[in-house]
């Protein structure tokens, strides 16, 4: 099977037309960025509080702000997140600026408070079971001793009360379940849960009817740490690239390669601006991974093109490179046609947490796939114009440097 | 040539054999088998759940204690070396970054001068002494810059170690207790998996826990100000105010002696326990040392009250009935986890420094295990649509293709468990690009043998050829991934570096799956073949 045979596009002929577009693209995301006063950052990078929780029923949401107001909670932002059938709620404290670590506790405290006055509270002396952690089950289990453990010895009932406390939680989060339990009876399932373990259960601990999925608070200094150190470590890892680059063909190649993943991380943040997506960790994973994918893409097209000036010194450079483009042609829509289909899985199957990841891949694919052509050769192209215009061509030293290598 | 590629084919299984092995060990049945994988591959937080924090600490407290010690014992020293002053008192630059801690000394006659100096070469080697400037009798010890960072640097190892011992106590499973961020910067990252209620476990670390028994003095009173009146106004000298528990009619205060008859580091031992009315109550052990002290001061002072203060809050004021010496206990109004958090605390130390937290996230078990299901699924769709369509695109050499894609993924893991790397989400992403970067370095590969068969080659020499071409272009994306990968690593922290780790091991196996294993099947099926032969391809 075989799609392009030996293809004989004018890709430089067209190349003015790509360039608008991309001008276009960047500009309508640069238009954006500054419409919205720069990007959207997640909670990660703005610095705040978020909590992500599941309601056992469609949760009442002017209920729900309501209680929040009560909390002297103003201006916190709700959104309902996933299938409507899991009831989850994401419930956001934006940072003022001057919010200590112990302000963000607070509003997180609050939210919680909320949250369970929303039900009807809590039961005094009780712990929420659908909200606890297997030490402080296994705490309780230890005190009340519903097994008769004790006469064995510390050791052993500790250790007992360990395990069954992690296999009771381990219960309530998996799925169906996914952490919530409407009734200590549906712990009968666990492997060691006794009806008398269950009566211990019901007398220290009551169910709420929600579970925080995610909690997270930012204090300004994280937030702002890691915003800039994505930005530092990723430009010193595309700088890193262009050296390599630079040794292994020449400056221009380096710099065009570097300009055109540059461009694709605009575009891609554009598409985010205009979308009004956040910008959250995992994106800045799938940034790096456009820049890895983008730079693999063009490098393969840049081999194509210094090989064949080592086969043919005679030939006009831009109908080498259009040749070149045209000998990997087929290879380029291969290979980004798995990888789009490997990231469209992701983008369709992967679930709540990496959607925003998938989508910047999805995007960042395509971008990256078509700056190689039109963006990275085009550069290599009208530098060497400019250079056989001067009279010092690049030809020569990329001739050199190929001896040098050949000679490996 | 047939020995060749035997020794070669040998060669990749032994490493297929000790990846396999590397992640599931030597399982005796399936469960075995499944509890083996998933103990090996550490999953991150933001897969299996769990609470991630940042916080600082503020280790310029333990500076500022030393600096306070030295006041005292030049204070001291002074006396006995017979070298009068106007006034001693600390002289910090606490707006330098580092803050500068001095300590000035005042009003010292002309004559005296060669003591003092003699004082702190011999004393105060930390010390570093100068000439106050524009004072001709005044002097002020400044503390060596390297001495300074001595303490600081301590007492953050010295916090890891403790919060490392309260986190272990209170049950957690595998902790990450690591230094975070910059030089200067003190700050720690603790990663606690299966924690969701963060409110207990993060008191639990922040307390200073600093125990001390101190004799009351006078008190209690209902405010500090009754307290102030009923002296004068001014406090007897080497006592203190300290706030107690709340009592029925609102607060209380205790007037204390200042210094402790005996501290936390006097304790052998601390454990929860239940009083005579089955109330929850602390036992607490004394050293020797400890105890023989305790003895001392409570056998004198029977009948008076003595206190037991906890990070300066009077928890409990009691009447001593008889001289004690090595063990007593600790009653307030406790709920049982406070009473097992207690005992934790007083065990693993007390705090060199105050902590404050900076950030913190917590994923709940079950979006964990969401996320596991949900990336499981898509991965396995992304990874089937791949391998068919090589395998109608590229047939039989499709199935070589798909070989060494799953052969990378199996080097991926078993790399992953011998580093103990820990696969993450954004992990995951570098997985992905490993298996784009794989599938692409096969497709160069064949696109470059068709290439060769096209110009009329014959079929070992377009392999050998279409290889031998591919290889460069191979060579060159995958350094210059791996090389910024490298950076990413060196540099980066949390998200950054997890995508790193598995990049850069992925994109290594991947060198040697799509170009050596590839390249090994190619001659094994070559040299099987009938001559003549088409490859298919």
């Amino acid at each position: 099977m075989e799609f392009f045979h030996e293809p004989k596009i004018d890709w430089m002929g067209k190349k003015w037309y790509f360039i608008a577009l991309s001008l276009l693209l960047a500009a309508a995301g640069i238009v954006s960025m500054v419409v919205h006063r720069g990007l959207i950052y997640g909670i990660d990078f703005r610095g705040g509080t978020m909590i992500d929780v599941k309601f056992a029923k469609a949760p009442d949401m002017d209920g729900l702000r309501r209680e929040l107001e009560r909390q002297n909670l103003h201006g916190a932002t709700m959104q309902r997140v996933g299938q409507v059938s899991e009831h989850r709620v994401i419930i956001g404290l934006d940072l003022q600026a001057t919010a200590s670590s112990a302000a963000l506790d607070t509003g997180r405290r609050a939210i919680i408070t909320a949250l369970a006055g929303l039900y009807g509270g809590e039961p005094a002396g009780k712990v929420d079971f659908n909200n606890a952690s297997a030490p402080t089950v296994a705490d309780r289990l230890m005190v009340s001793d519903p097994l008769g453990l004790s006469s064995k010895g510390l050791e052993v009932a500790a250790k007992a009360y360990r395990d069954l406390a992690e296999a009771l939680v381990g219960y309530r989060d998996s799925p169906p379940q996914s952490g919530l339990i409407a009734d200590f009876q549906q712990l009968l399932a666990v492997k060691g849960a006794t009806p008398g373990v269950l009566a211990a259960l019901h007398n220290d601990f009551y169910l709420s009817n929600f579970a925080v999925k995610e909690g997270k608070i930012v204090g300004p200094k994280v937030g702002m740490d890691l915003r800039r150190q994505a930005l530092y470590v990723t430009l010193a890892g595309l700088g890193a690239m262009l050296v390599y680059i630079w040794f292994r063909f020449e400056l221009i190649y380096g710099v065009a390669a570097v300009v055109a993943t540059f461009h694709d991380v605009i575009i891609t943040l554009g598409f985010f601006s205009l979308l009004n997506k956040e910008i959250t960790l995992t994106v800045i994973a799938a940034l790096l991974t456009l820049v890895g994918y983008s730079m693999n893409d063009t490098i393969v097209v840049f081999d194509r093109i210094r090989e064949n000036v080592r086969l043919n010194k005679r030939e006009n450079f831009v109908d080498l490179v259009n040749r070149s483009i045209n000998q990997t042609l087929s290879r380029t829509i291969l290979t980004s046609g798995l990888t789009f289909l490997a990231v469209l899985s992701l983008f369709l199957f992967g679930g709540e947490v990496i959607h925003g990841f998938a989508f910047a891949l999805v995007v960042g694919v395509i971008i990256g796939t078509y700056s190689s052509i039109f963006i990275a050769s085009p550069i290599v192209v009208f530098f060497h114009q400019k250079g056989l215009q001067s009279g010092a061509g690049a030809k020569p030293r990329v001739l050199e440097r190929e001896a040098v290598g050949a000679r490996r | 040539m047939e020995t060749k590629i035997r020794s070669r084919v040998i060669l990749i299984v032994v490493v297929i054999v000790a990846c396999i092995l590397g992640v599931t060990g030597f399982p005796k049945n399936v469960q075995e088998l499944k509890q083996n994988a998933l103990g090996r591959i550490h999953l991150g937080l933001d897969l299996k759940g769990g609470t991630h924090m940042i916080l600082r600490v503020h280790v310029e407290d333990a500076v500022n204690v030393t600096a306070d010690q030295a006041l005292e014992r030049l204070k001291d020293e002074s006396k006995t070396k017979n070298i009068p002053y106007a006034e001693i008192k600390k002289d910090d630059l606490a707006d330098q970054q580092p803050p500068i801690h001095r300590i000035a000394i005042r009003g010292v006659p002309q004559e005296k001068t060669a003591d003092l100096q003699a004082l702190a070469t011999e004393q105060f080697s930390d010390w570093q002494v100068s000439r106050y400037p524009g004072d001709a009798t005044a002097w002020v010890l400044t503390l060596k810059t390297t001495a300074a960072a001595t303490i600081r640097n301590q007492a953050l190892v010295q916090a890891m170690e403790t919060i490392r011992r309260r986190v272990d106590a209170y049950g957690v499973t595998e902790p990450t207790i690591a230094e975070y961020g910059g030089q200067g910067d003190y700050e720690l990252v603790i990663e606690l998996p299966g924690i969701e209620d963060t409110t207990r476990v993060k008191d639990l670390i922040q307390s200073t826990a600093l125990l001390e028994l101190k004799l009351v003095q006078d008190g209690p009173f209902p405010s500090r100000e009754a307290a102030l009146s009923a002296h004068g106004g001014v406090l007897p000298p080497d006592t203190e105010l300290l706030p107690g528990p709340a009592g029925p009619t609102g607060e209380t205060w205790y007037l204390v002696n200042r210094v402790a008859a005996v501290t936390g580091r006097d304790l052998s031992g601390a454990d929860p326990s239940r009083g005579t009315d089955g109330r929850p109550i602390v036992n607490f052990t004394l050293t020797r040392d400890g105890a023989a002290r305790f003895a001392r001061v409570t056998g004198a002072n029977v009948g008076k009250f003595l206190s037991i203060v906890l990070d300066s809050r009077v928890v409990e004021a009691a009447t001593i009935k008889n001289q004690i010496s090595d063990r007593g206990e600790i009653e307030g109004s406790f709920t049982p986890e406070q009473v097992q958090d207690l005992a934790m605390k007083l065990r693993s130390g007390a705090l060199p420094a105050s902590i404050t937290y900076e950030s913190e996230a917590t994923v709940g078990p079950s979006l964990g295990l969401d996320s596991i299901r949900h990336g499981v699924l898509a991965s396995i769709v992304g990874l089937v649509a791949i391998m068919s369509f090589m395998l109608i695109y590229y047939r039989g050499s499709g199935i070589n293709a798909n070989l060494a894609l799953v052969l990378n993924l199996v080097i991926l893991l078993a790399a992953l468990a011998y580093f103990t790397a820990t696969l993450t989400l954004p992990g995951i992403a570098g997985v992905i690009l490993t298996v784009g970067m794989g599938v692409d370095s096969n497709v160069l590969i064949f696109e470059r043998i068709r290439e060769e068969l096209r110009l009329g080659k014959a079929v070992g020499a377009a392999v050998a050829g279409g290889f031998e071409q591919a290889f460069r272009t191979i060579i060159d994306t995958h350094v210059t991934t791996v090389v910024s990968a490298m950076i990413l690593f060196t540099f980066g922290t949390g998200p950054i570096k997890g995508f790193a780790v598995t990049l850069t091991i992925g994109l290594i196996a991947n060198l040697f799956t799509s170009v050596f294993v590839s390249r090994v099947i190619f001659d094994y099926i070559l040299s099987r073949r009938e001559k003549g032969a088409a490859l298919s391809i």
